[in-house]
């Protein structure tokens, strides 16, 4: 089965993320792999596992975005593709779902496109849907567990939703996005982390793919810092807990927030 | 404006937040409610009370169970054919889904997780959360109609109306279906984190209860999600006191005590209750970015320097697993429960 894995570059969780100047900055925090898409990559790496075939890690981003794809070949993908294009650096979700559609349709032959649930930044976690729907192919979102069919050609997915669990099933070719359930992303092995820093990265431009720079339909005005809330916490003391309880409990109920 | 407010449902069971994006709505002028799915009338008589002026409904055995095509082709048809300016949701993972399919019909985009809306003449400005809310951008839609989800208990909840009516208009389902529903599992979920006026979480200091004996048998890793789980039986007992609901922090969900779906911050889940009670939480920057708009956060710690303590109101430098049980039992007494 031909797999492809969709990720993104983002600055890492733990960067102190500020906006200066209207300009997202995140000091000198690395760049890294979204940690979503980890467990696409893991997700798409235990298909190719179950069923045989390849796994291709598709990323949209400048040529710094090859460290992302990297670490997605030294997990195991078989092979890595970048799209860059100096016109893809405004998309929208919209945008990006039609760029990821075309690249899947030129490497042909795709079964199943397999993307983490949203990213760090916009966190929208829009454009695997999407894709499926510019594509029109099935969406199988927020799937705890895959299990595929060959025989039958089909693909079936435990959701995880608000509610519960739903058991989804559709023909393939088909997008499935995934969420934490689907199991811990593998480490990077010795001779992945080699194959990696060998590896040569294709990159497609717009011409590539025969198409031109998508117009964003959702447009920023503004870039907010959130407003500070470094509050003087009150620290509740007394001579044993039941007396911190209770006084605590008074402080609380005075607030009237219950 | 031509306003419609889509009411999301599991099962026929209203969505609380699709009441909060009809709230707004009428604030614009008119609102007009979609209700889609089979025998969903008390869901129709709900949004007349929640204020919907009329109600589109596409009833059809085939929307029973929520499918994002069938959901999706079925908003955009109404939209091509009836024009609306904008179109509300609530955040769920459904309408995420589904209005993103219709956004791509309708040659559009859906402004997620909204948390404020200023209409001002044509133009539409949406603020939202971005990197894991540590931002917040204000944006705006070129497409016609706009799309907007709303973030849980951003607006507020209009009060009911009884015996309200209005006009409900029967519309067509679009059922073509790419994928089948094979079967639910329920959890028991409890009150959702999203809809919550009352959130205690746990973290990573609910394992490290010291007068714990974990049973014979259970290897380190095993013992230690034992001693966690007893310890967010703790955090749960003091939740179900104040009928709020259970959050965790990325630490101890990564460390395999509780459930994903629990996880306050990260994944996006921006929670806003007005009571937030932290115990071993320490404060990760996204755990903090995700309690942000949390109207109170109570803290309780061993560790005086946590980071949790910069943003509570109050603050207890103490043993969770003493304090919280005495806790329980100060808002038993106090509240005659």
């Amino acid at each position: 089965m031909k797999i492809i894995a969709c990720i993104k570059q983002v600055p890492d969780s733990e960067a102190k993320v500020r906006a200066e100047g209207g300009q997202v900055s995140w000091g000198d925090a690395p760049l890294v792999i979204n940690p979503f898409d980890e467990y696409a990559v893991e997700g798409a790496l235990q298909q190719k596992e179950a069923t045989g075939g390849t796994v291709t890690a598709l990323c949209i981003g400048p040529e710094s975005a090859k460290e992302a794809l990297k670490h997605a070949l030294a997990m195991g993908v078989d092979d890595a593709i970048l799209v860059s294009d100096p016109g893809l650096n405004n998309i929208d979700s919209v945008g990006a779902a039609r760029i990821l559609a075309a690249a899947i349709q030129k490497i042909g032959g795709v079964e199943m496109v397999v993307f983490g649930r949203q990213t760090l930044d916009n966190g929208s976690g829009l454009t695997p849907t999407q894709t499926a729907r510019v594509l029109g192919w099935p969406m199988l979102g927020l799937a705890g567990q895959i299990k595929v069919d060959a025989a039958a050609g089909s693909v079936q997915v435990e959701r995880v939703i608000e509610e519960g669990r739903q058991i989804v099933k559709a023909k393939l070719p088909a997008v499935v996005s995934v969420v934490q359930s689907i199991g811990e992303p593998r480490y990077p092995s010795f001779m992945g982390i080699r194959k990696a820093s060998k590896a040569e990265i294709p990159v497609w431009s717009l011409s590539d793919l025969g198409t031109s720079a998508p117009a964003p339909l959702v447009t920023r005005t503004e870039l907010m810092n959130p407003p500070s809330r470094e509050s003087k916490v009150e620290i509740i003391t007394g001579e044993s807990p039941a007396q911190i309880a209770e006084k605590l409990a008074d402080k609380i109920l005075a607030e009237k927030v219950l | 404006m031509k306003t419609f407010v889509y009411i999301d449902h599991f099962k026929g069971e209203a969505q609380p937040a699709s009441w909060e994006a009809l709230g707004l709505a009428k604030t614009f002028g008119e609102a007009t409610a979609l209700v889609f799915g089979s025998g969903v009338d008390e869901m129709v008589k709900a949004a007349f009370g929640y204020g919907a002026d009329e109600v589109l409904l596409a009833d059809d055995s085939a929307l029973l169970d929520y499918r994002a095509e069938t959901y999706a082709s079925t908003l955009s048809a109404l939209a091509s054919s009836l024009s609306p300016d904008l179109i509300l949701f609530p955040t769920t993972t459904r309408t995420r889904e589904f209005a993103a399919m219709a956004a791509v019909d309708l040659n559009s985009n859906v402004i997620t997780d909204a948390t404020a809306v200023e209409v001002s003449g044509d133009t539409i400005l949406v603020t939202r959360p971005i990197y894991e809310a540590k931002l917040f951008e204000k944006v705006t839609a070129s497409g016609k109609p706009q799309l907007i989800t709303l973030r849980g208990r951003a607006f507020p909840k209009p009060e009911q109306q009884e015996g309200k009516t209005g006009t409900i208009t029967k519309v067509d389902a679009k059922t073509d279906a790419l994928t089948s529903v094979e079967g639910y599992s329920v959890a028991e979920v409890g009150v959702s984190l999203n809809d919550a006026g009352i959130i205690v979480s746990g973290g990573r200091g609910v394992s490290n209860n010291p007068s714990l004996q974990p049973p014979a048998g259970l290897d380190d890793k095993q013992a230690e999600i034992w001693k966690a789980q007893q310890g967010f039986k703790l955090v749960g007992e003091l939740a179900s006191v104040l009928g709020g609901a259970v959050g965790a922090s990325r630490a101890a969900v990564d460390a395999g005590y509780i459930p994903y779906s629990n996880q306050v911050g990260q994944t996006g889940k921006v929670v806003a209750p007005d009571l937030y009670i932290a115990a071993g939480i320490s404060g990760a920057i996204q755990h903090l970015a995700g309690i942000r708009s949390a109207k109170m956060v109570v803290a309780i710690n061993k560790d005086a320097d946590a980071p949790i303590f910069k943003v509570a109101r109050y603050g207890v430098v103490g043993d969770l697993f003493v304090i919280v049980p005495a806790l329980t039992e100060a808002f038993k007494k106090k509240l005659g429960k």
